[in-house]
């Protein structure tokens, strides 16, 4: 919607004085009181810009979204230690509605769209905290249906009929509806063909471009994340074990090897792993 | 030979040689099962929307009815004591979210169950306790005089509690189709943490629905208690609507009415034309009978939730 030019800094750090729009500081997280998940993960993401969360399965990706969104309290997880900071507040202790009424907004994992409403009605659900009125939403229906024009098409079908990429981007359309500051966005790539990631990212891409949604993009497919985020941060076992611009983390020697299957010079020895393992402890 | 042929052929013949009789009994046993339906329809509400199978709702019933009847003793003109009514099943719904439902928030649905259980007897005795526990008439000026169409004997009594019936599931029905909130109701019995990730407050949306559902409850109150005198036993109608849910589907307001008419026309046809066979009273376990048989056959009942498969 907004025309006017966003000056954005090109990497996910703040501009000299300028505060990020969303930090976490060393926040740890338990699980049913005993599990923990996250062992103190720290970062930043500045206004308008992509910030990618990579790792394996189980590094701490959707923990992560999840402690910020904090619909982690419905899964018994809770945040033991340290902050997080939302345009200069701490909003650790938010529920979600309040969460998504000042702008922070999740789109979960595997796509959990509402699969007995229609498309249409799933979107409206977005607009729940909304207060600004029935023109603004119509406004906004009209708009996610451009960036989505295959939702247009399936706006009368049921959710639970439509494809997985429907249901994708379904999913991000109806967070879109919530006209957040932020979206978090786990796993867009999940279960889907290459070629429709590419789709999604496109779009995802021109969303942050053109409508100046900062978004905080949790995702196991590294190669394609890291050629649409500006910022990256590599989690392993609940730790952030690398961070850098995309540039950066796209030609990190490691990077490449254990993330992005690109096997430097030859074939390499399990001592050069271990050294690996070795080196990642101390960061 | 002879027991089968009473069984199987004597009833259909005597049905066939007094058509018009059987009609009779068909719309009675209807008009009642839209009694039913009406206590059905708090359960499914309560189930759709938080996955909580709500015992108490015969319990609601009889509290509703209770202050109802106690509000018109008091004196208080009809529309004051409904007022009155819908404002306690109001304040329970909160109470009832606020006291039960939000410390149990992420326990399994037994121990829901089981907190449902106590809030049943709770009201059962609360209820009791500030109104007494005699008969009381109630009297909302329903004619109970038989209405005559062409042969046909119909009870007013029962069509007008079809009619409100009716209106009801009406007024539910586009309350939930084209409200924001009744989107959001519908979502929040799709998928709880997704509708909270896009900011519906659960606990508001439980306290509707259980407001809701009070308010069904004090509509089936007064409908049963002017039937049958507002007394204890309204607490145990919700056992006749366990096989009308089982029949219609926990999760569906129309099969908790198309069930409920199930069982009311089903009940009074065998007991009618195959009571005697037995020496009567089929009409009180007919509907466990029909439940039980509904359970090996088809157990999600059957308007139960489509399970959605994409292939």
């Amino acid at each position: 919607m907004s025309t006017a030019v966003l000056e954005r800094p090109p990497t996910g750090r703040p501009v000299g004085e300028r505060e990020p729009l969303l930090a976490v500081h060393n926040i740890e997280v338990v699980y049913d009181h005993v599990v923990l998940v996250l062992k103190g993960v720290s970062l930043e993401v500045a206004e308008g810009s992509i910030v990618a969360l990579l790792g394996a399965n189980g590094a701490g990706k959707t923990t992560t979204l999840k402690a910020i969104s904090n619909l982690l309290r419905t899964e018994r997880g809770e945040v033991t230690r340290g902050s997080i900071v939302f345009r200069g507040e701490d909003v650790h202790a938010l529920d979600p509605p309040a969460l998504v009424r000042r702008g922070v907004v999740q789109v979960m994992e595997g796509r959990h769209v509402f699969e007995h409403l229609t498309v249409e009605e799933n979107l409206l659900t977005g607009a729940y905290t909304r207060k600004d009125g029935r023109e603004a939403i119509r406004r906004d229906l009209e708009m996610v249906y451009d960036y989505f024009p295959r939702l247009r098409e399936r706006r009368r079908s049921l959710a639970g009929y439509t494809s997985g990429g429907e249901q994708q981007m379904c999913a991000i359309g109806r967070a879109l509806m919530a006209r957040p500051k932020v979206m978090l966005l786990d796993e867009p790539s999940m279960g889907l063909a290459p070629q429709l990631v590419e789709e999604i990212f496109e779009i995802v891409g021109r969303l942050n471009r053109q409508e100046g949604v900062t978004i905080l993009l949790a995702e196991q497919n590294t190669n394609v994340a890291l050629r649409y985020a500006h910022y990256g941060y590599i989690l392993e076992n609940g730790r952030v074990v690398l961070d850098g611009t995309a540039e950066a983390l796209r030609n990190n020697e490691d990077v490449k090897e254990f993330y992005l299957g690109l096997a430097g010079s030859g074939r390499k020895s399990f001592r050069d792993i271990k050294s690996y393992k070795r080196r990642k402890r101390w960061l | 030979m002879e027991t089968l042929e009473h069984i199987l052929l004597q009833p259909f013949r005597s049905i066939a040689e007094t058509p018009m009789f059987f009609l009779e009994v068909l719309i009675g046993g209807l008009m009642s099962g839209v009694m039913y339906a009406l206590v059905a329809l708090g359960f499914v509400l309560i189930f759709k929307a938080s996955g909580v199978f709500n015992f108490a709702q015969g319990a609601m019933v009889l509290f509703a009815a209770l202050f109802f009847v106690g509000f018109l003793e008091l004196g208080w003109p009809v529309w004051l004591a409904v007022a009155g009514s819908v404002v306690v099943m109001v304040a329970l719904a909160f109470a009832i979210e606020r006291v039960v439902l939000r410390p149990l928030v992420n326990q399994p649905p037994i121990i829901l169950f089981m907190a449902t259980i106590g809030i049943t007897f709770f009201l059962d005795g609360f209820g009791q306790t500030i109104w007494g526990s005699d008969v009381r008439r109630l009297d909302v000026g329903i004619p109970t005089t038989p209405l005559i169409v062409g042969d046909l004997y119909i009870n007013q009594f029962d069509l007008f509690a079809a009619v409100i019936c009716g209106l009801l599931v009406t007024v539910l029905a586009l309350f939930f189709q084209f409200t924001p909130t009744g989107r959001a109701l519908r979502a929040v019995a799709d998928d709880h943490q997704a509708a909270m990730s896009v900011g519906i407050p659960l606990n508001v949306i439980w306290t509707i629905v259980w407001s809701v559902a009070g308010l069904v409850g004090l509509v089936a109150g007064v409908m049963w208690g002017s039937k049958l005198g507002v007394q204890f036993n309204l607490s145990l109608i919700a056992l006749k609507a366990l096989p009308v849910l089982i029949l219609g589907g926990f999760t569906s307001v129309p099969g908790a009415i198309v069930g409920g008419l199930l069982v009311g026309a089903g009940e009074k046809v065998a007991e009618v034309f195959w009571g005697p066979l037995v020496g009567g009273a089929v009409e009180d376990w007919f509907a466990y009978v029909l439940a039980l048989l509904f359970l090996l056959v088809r157990p999600q009942g059957l308007f139960g939730e489509r399970i959605i498969e994409r292939v």
